[in-house]
């Protein structure tokens, strides 16, 4: 009855709140085809007006970090504490900067 | 409950694991880590959450049958544009729950045969028939009132996807329970046939709904382990006293009554002492022995097979559409 | 009756009797996602019934809000085309009768919503953003079912079948619609004909299916003669209302 390779795809969704916002990932759903899988994100996740514009693609399509190089990739950045504005001491009276 | 674990009496099964590993990801499901799908995580949470995810999954896509009874007939314009926005609120958490459990390793279409085939089990209150308008409002207000108990605490369960799916169910459910209650309480102050069909609805559901929290805590073993790991944040029975202080007032406030004549505030305790469930009842109903678990079943399977040319088609168009496509290029 | 009474009768119960026949699909679709897009379909006609009922029972000025006349009206009461209210059928047949309706919706809305009268282009307006939608979505099944499997092909050219007989009413002048054009609310459906034709052919193109043979066009809905199948329909959404005639809910 199910052959699993014949489900149709799982698409990522995401949505773009409000002009001004980038689009965040809310989810997914099935669809033969991007246009199929638009209104498919569309019916199940703007039902609340949660959106004005829909970003789909297909979930293979990602790459992905692998959590084991998680120390690799992200730790180095943890001492470089001068990227951050507050690293840096503006007298008080100083202001626009 | 959605998501009480109906998996029976059996413990979890041990798997030998790396200890080291095993160690840390229980130091960070303890230090309220979110777990997420790349990540590694011990074969038994894996397992229980796939069956956990997936029967809560379940129980919407099923659940959507005895409110779904009454969409054709609800009695006016307003309420019938409720209960279907209710109902297909209900498809959708179905869905967003099937999707988490897909970032597990495990197919919709595995989960659809599992539940089609019997295999796998959804919460007992679906197998109850919708008899009146007033098991609309019942439902509204004892059934999605006990899940959203149990829901609240999961917003901030271990596994990231689950977390997530549930606060968005949990945003778009808060009219549900309101919803129902509304519909009670017009019943409950309208005609004397309105009143009797509201009393009834309540007899009829209110042993049901207590049974959705699962059975006694010293008759689920998997407790300990689902609540250290954060996938169930609270006991069953914690839950259900909970319910019933909360429900009770509730019928009062309408003029409804319980049917429990054993029910008794406990001035001591600060709650309701409350009549023995019929767990004997419960366990039938969990084999697939409801009074409409068939009913239920055979609906899902009939859209399921009577779909199967639809989804066929979508796929092969799609496979024509980039063949030719790929052909132009 | 008067006739913008009727005239906005008729476009209520269109929404009314196809939302109706679209929620029946409501737990029981080919797919979970296609279950959440018939219902909000369903939803859309639901609240454009709403609406043109409650204008209605307004322009009409007899106290009938928009549920009497949804639930305390008989059948040859009901002035909604033949077309919505002809059963779902297999899922393609659902398709054709969404197809055909929601591209004859979508030009009657952006007519009618530049009308004088503010009443109906207002819900026109509102409505039109919905149609335009629901011709979409069914146009792509259209020609995903067409041009699919030879069993949906063959399903697809059967609920198209079914469903063409009704098509020609839609665009049926009579007295109650020259009256509302007249009165600044109306559009003139005879002329959308054209158009019609050209959306429901690409589509068709698209799909690599036949147009259906021209045929006898069955009628009478506007007048109150309907098929078999809506007092059923009405006998079940009614229940409530006409068992508990004292009550409200």
């Amino acid at each position: 009855m199910s052959d699993p390779n014949k489900e149709w795809p799982l698409w990522e969704v995401f949505v773009r709140g409000k002009g001004g916002l980038s689009h965040r990932h809310v989810g997914s759903v099935h669809a033969a085809d991007a246009k199929m899988a638009l209104e498919h994100a569309r019916d199940t996740y703007t039902r609340r007006m949660e959106g004005v514009s829909i970003w789909v693609l297909p979930s293979a399509q990602i790459t992905a970090s692998d959590p084991a190089d998680a120390d690799a990739l992200f730790a180095p950045a943890e001492d470089k504490v001068y990227r951050h504005p507050t690293f840096y001491k503006i007298p008080d009276g100083v202001t626009h900067i | 409950m959605y998501t009480t674990d109906l998996s029976g009496k059996k413990k979890a099964e041990a798997v030998a694991e790396d200890p080291a590993k095993l160690a840390a990801f229980e130091a960070r499901v303890a230090a309220d880590d979110f777990i997420e799908p790349k990540d590694w995580m011990p074969e038994a949470y894996r397992k229980t959450l796939i069956r956990q995810i997936s029967q809560h999954a379940h129980s919407e896509i099923v659940g959507m049958l005895p409110e779904g009874n009454w969409i054709t007939r609800a009695p006016n314009l307003r309420r019938k544009a409720i209960l279907l926005a209710k109902v297909q609120d209900e498809g959708g958490h179905g869905l967003y729950l099937y999707a988490a459990a897909e970032t597990l390793g495990v197919t919709r279409d595995e989960m659809t045969e599992a539940l089609l085939s019997g295999k796998a089990k959804y919460s007992t209150i679906f197998n109850y028939p919708t008899l009146t308008w007033a098991d609309i409002g019942a439902i509204g207000w004892l059934v999605d009132g006990a899940a959203i108990m149990n829901q609240v605490p999961l917003q901030r369960t271990s596994y990231g996807p689950y977390a997530r799916a549930m606060v968005r169910i949990c945003k778009e459910e808060s009219f549900h329970q309101r919803q129902g209650y509304e519909i009670m309480m017009r019943l409950a102050s309208g005609t004397a046939a309105q009143k009797r069909m509201a009393q009834d609805a309540l007899d009829r559901w209110w042993w049901p709904s207590l049974m959705m929290f699962g059975p006694p805590d010293d008759k689920s073993p998997n407790t300990e382990q689902s609540m250290r790991w954060r996938i169930k944040r609270d006991t069953n029975d914690e839950l259900r006293q909970k319910f019933v202080d909360i429900s009770v007032p509730q019928a009062e406030a309408i003029g409804l009554k319980v049917p429990d004549p054993a029910l008794k505030w406990n001035e001591t305790r600060g709650a309701y002492d409350f009549g023995a469930v019929d767990w004997e009842e419960f366990y039938s109903v969990v084999k697939g022995e409801g009074p409409v678990a068939k009913e239920r079943m055979q609906a899902r399977q009939k859209a399921w097979e009577d779909g199967a040319w639809v989804r066929e088609a979508a796929r092969v168009h799609a496979e024509k559409r980039a063949a030719a496509k790929l052909a132009a290029e | 009756m008067d006739a913008l009474v009727t005239y906005a009768l008729r476009l209520g119960d269109d929404s009314l009797v196809l939302g109706q026949r679209l929620s029946e699909w409501c737990g029981h679709a080919p797919a979970l996602e296609i279950d959440l897009s018939l219902a909000n379909v369903a939803l859309d006609q639901i609240g454009q019934a709403t609406h043109f009922l409650a204008l209605a029972g307004a322009l009409e000025s007899k106290g009938r809000d928009a549920d009497q006349l949804a639930f305390r009206r008989d059948v040859m009461d009901f002035t909604n085309c033949l077309l919505v209210e002809q059963p779902n059928g297999d899922f393609a047949q659902t398709i054709a009768r969404q197809f055909l309706f929601a591209q004859y919706q979508t030009l009657l809305f952006a007519e009618m919503a530049r009308v004088k009268d503010e009443r109906f282009a207002a819900i026109a307006a509102k409505a039109l953003k919905e149609v335009s939608y629901h011709a979409t979505l069914a146009s792509d099944w259209v020609v995903r079912l067409g041009d699919g499997t030879e069993e949906s092909k063959a399903r697809m050219i059967a609920g198209l079948d079914w469903m063409w007989r009704f098509a020609d009413e839609l665009f049926l002048m009579d007295d109650v619609d020259v009256a509302a054009i007249n009165a600044g609310a109306g559009v003139d459906k005879a002329a959308l004909t054209a158009a019609w034709d050209s959306r429901v052919d690409a589509v068709l193109v698209e799909a690599r299916l036949e147009r259906p043979p021209a045929r006898r066009a069955i009628v009478g809905g506007r007048s109150g003669r309907h098929s078999e199948h809506l007092g059923h329909m009405l006998s079940e959404m009614q229940f409530l209302q006409r068992a508990y005639p004292d009550a409200e809910w």
